[in-house]
């Protein structure tokens, strides 16, 4: 297939010596190389903030695949972004429970705010807005993610403020977490390359502990039941002396 | 009879730093592992066949019997792969697992792989949720610097690669085939069965594939014997015969997501057999002033259940016992508030998104059923549609290839069974006839502190 003309050029020679270096780092992993492609796509998108063109040609090249392979598998995983995304993916879960929580009230306060509907991204690109299926944090809906980051518990007003952080550089922090980071950083760590940092952010939210917190609160009314079980057995021995 | 909650998975996810290596050691972490390394590997396939632990990804086929399916001393390898693509609406146990305490995972991964003999462990996590996929990533390499993961595994001759690997957003890779083909690479589609994927699996090679909270069990069953976990949850019901067979009950403690239109959503981990009654009488409740209208036992794929069904045990059979599967507990809550014809349009909307246009059934018919349900919403619809609605999921149900297109039609057969009357009444009032803001958690009254904070 001929090139477009009005694509960008694919890399240059230092960015495509880097991401072979990663790339390779990649392939090592798996038992045979084109189990790779996954975090592949991933490792181009943390390059250009989407999988473009020359993106897939090389995750083509380096797995002996046909550009075609690639765009087929490419094309269908809601990860990938086919044109440049913002700096910061704001997803509103709007799949039956969040929305029903208020997820619909939600994205539609941050369409009307933005601007842009879903799968678009604000003229400044710092957003792009998007719905969201289910993010498995449905004991925090109505939920919004940001770069793959939990905001739970949202509402229209908490949500405004949120992407008003994002636009203005007050950044907000995830609820359960790390500090935020943008799209391309978020698309490494995808691709498989640790960041460093695991130990930012709580280990659960409130929802989480819910049933180990009342199963805490039960053992202890047991030990203090107990213990003025065995008092009033006390009383009443010494009632009966 | 008064339940208990039996927090075994979650026991230390209150501890500070719960998911490092030195707090997890600190609370019996790795223990389990030393265990599984004295036996042979086939004792520990027994071991857990013993403890009639079930898989609690959804279907619940028994985990050790999984294992045994596995042909040993052929001359592939053998491949455990854990699934960790937690999509399916409503069910939020394994992220929240992973994120306070990956290493339990890990440990069971060991377990497994050292039972069946694996030499490669892969763990798809979906890739819409990077905070979990970090902890993973920094526990992997914290086993690997302890010499819990690797060559020689605590100086049992035994080695092991851990491999974490992210997804790119596709709901259908929680189903087991569709996942081994995204885990080599390609579009996630399901393949066709036999050869089963203990035959060939990843690779053409042996393989079992797991939910995570399955092999997450698996340590605590090395830790205290097969007997204590099979001490929790219920018998096989008196009208059965083979009462004794493990497929006719349900061991062991098991989490249980609430979430909706309840006080204390969350996470609540019990034996087997709990009833929604017991665990809403522990969390406080539907949301004050307001009543049950209906719930899912196990995620939007598995049939509704009204107010009727609240004394129904959470078992495998109990669940089935009411028309529905235990599925994955996601226990969504809805109370009177909310538009079942809004709730099984949304879930329907979802199915026809995420089907993977692999098999006709599944990809037209989730299409069609979309059309039907909007124009039922939108008051459009006439009498007629029932008729056409069922006609189409009985085309799917059971004719699709894999599961996807069963569970879209869960919704709809299961809220025209008991919620006809509502999609009759759109007809009459032209329109839907609730108050979308009336359901909301931050309605007025139910107004609650958000998060979200701005620093």
């Amino acid at each position: 297939m001929s090139q477009h003309t009005s694509r960008p050029s694919g890399f240059d020679a230092e960015t495509r010596t880097r991401l072979e270096a990663d790339a390779a780092e990649i392939v090592a992993r798996y038992p045979q190389a084109r189990s790779a492609l996954l975090p592949l796509l991933h490792l181009v998108q943390s390059e250009e903030g989407y999988v473009s063109p020359h993106g897939i040609e090389f995750c083509a090249d380096l797995l002996d695949l046909t550009a075609a392979e690639v765009a087929a598998v490419a094309t269908f995983y809601t990860q990938y972004k086919r044109r440049p995304n913002g700096e910061y993916t704001v997803g509103v879960c709007t799949n039956t429970l969040c929305a029903i929580m208020g997820g619909d009230q939600i994205f539609a306060t941050l369409k009307e705010h933005l601007g842009v509907g879903h799968d678009e991204t604000t003229d400044d690109g710092t957003v792009t807005l998007e719905h969201l299926e289910c993010n498995a944090a449905c004991d925090y809906a109505p939920v919004v993610m940001v770069n793959w980051e939990f905001f739970d518990n949202q509402t229209p007003e908490s949500a405004t403020a949120l992407v008003d952080g994002l636009r203005s550089g007050d950044l907000p922090i995830p609820t359960r977490g790390a500090s935020l980071c943008t799209f391309k950083q978020v698309s490494r760590v995808l691709a498989g390359f640790y960041d460093g940092r695991a130990d930012e952010g709580p280990a659960a939210g409130p929802a989480t502990l819910a049933g180990l917190e009342i199963y805490r609160e039960q053992q202890e009314a047991e030990r203090e039941g107990k213990h003025s079980a065995s008092k009033s057995a006390t009383t009443e021995k010494d009632g009966d002396a | 009879m008064t339940m208990t909650l039996t927090p075994v998975l979650s026991r230390i996810w209150d501890q500070p730093q719960s998911w490092t290596l030195p707090v997890y050691e600190r609370n019996d972490g790795y223990q389990g592992l030393r265990a599984a390394l004295q036996k042979a590997p086939g004792d520990v396939t027994q071991m857990v066949k013993d403890s009639e632990l079930r898989g609690r990804g959804g279907a619940g086929f028994a985990t050790g019997m999984k294992w045994g399916f596995i042909p040993q001393g052929g001359d592939k390898p053998v491949y455990l792969v854990v699934n960790a693509d937690e999509s399916e609406p409503g069910t939020c146990k394994d992220i929240p697992l992973m994120m306070a305490n990956p290493h339990e995972l890990l440990e069971g991964i060991v377990i497994a792989s050292y039972a069946i003999r694996a030499s490669h462990a892969f763990i798809y996590i979906r890739g819409e949720v990077v905070h979990v996929l970090r902890r993973l990533q920094a526990a992997v390499a914290e086993a690997y610097e302890a010499g819990y993961a690797g060559k020689d595994i605590l100086g049992s001759g035994f080695d092991l690669e851990i491999i974490v690997h992210a997804g790119a957003g596709a709901y259908i890779c929680g189903e087991e085939t569709a996942l081994l083909d995204s885990l080599e690479g390609r579009r996630g589609q399901p393949r066709l069965r036999p050869p089963f994927p203990a035959i060939a699996g990843l690779y053409a090679s042996p393989t079992v594939i797991n939910n995570v909270e399955s092999i997450a069990s698996v340590p605590s069953i090395l830790r205290h014997g097969a007997d204590w976990f099979r001490a929790m949850g219920t018998e096989a019901r008196d009208d059965v015969a083979d009462k004794d067979k493990p497929r006719f009950r349900s061991k062991g403690m098991t989490l249980f997501s609430l979430s909706g239109h309840v006080n204390r959503p969350g996470q609540y981990e019990a034996p087997m057999g709990i009833t929604l009654r017991e665990l809403l009488d522990l969390s406080g409740g539907v949301r004050t002033g307001h009543q049950l209208k209906f719930w899912t036992p196990g995620g939007s794929s598995t049939p509704i259940l009204t107010a009727e069904h609240l004394d129904v045990p959470m078992s495998y059979e109990g669940i089935v016992g009411a028309g529905s599967m235990l599925g994955t507990k996601a226990l969504q809550i809805f109370d009177e508030t909310t538009c079942v014809v809004r709730a099984v349009l949304r879930w329907t909307e979802f199915y026809a998104h995420e089907s993977c246009g692999k098999c006709t059934p599944c990809r037209e018919g989730t299409f069609w059923l979309v059309q039907i349900l909007r124009r039922l919403e939108q008051g459009k619809g006439d009498t007629e549609d029932f008729e056409k609605l069922e006609d189409i999921c009985d085309t799917i149900l059971g004719r699709s290839f894999c599961a996807l297109g069963d569970g879209a039609t869960s919704p709809i057969t299961s809220s025209l069974e008991y919620f006809k009357d509502e999609y009759l009444a759109h007809f009459e009032h032209g329109g839907c006839p609730f108050d979308p803001a009336a359901a909301t958690l931050f309605e007025p009254s139910a107004a609650q502190g958000a998060g979200g904070r701005t620093r």
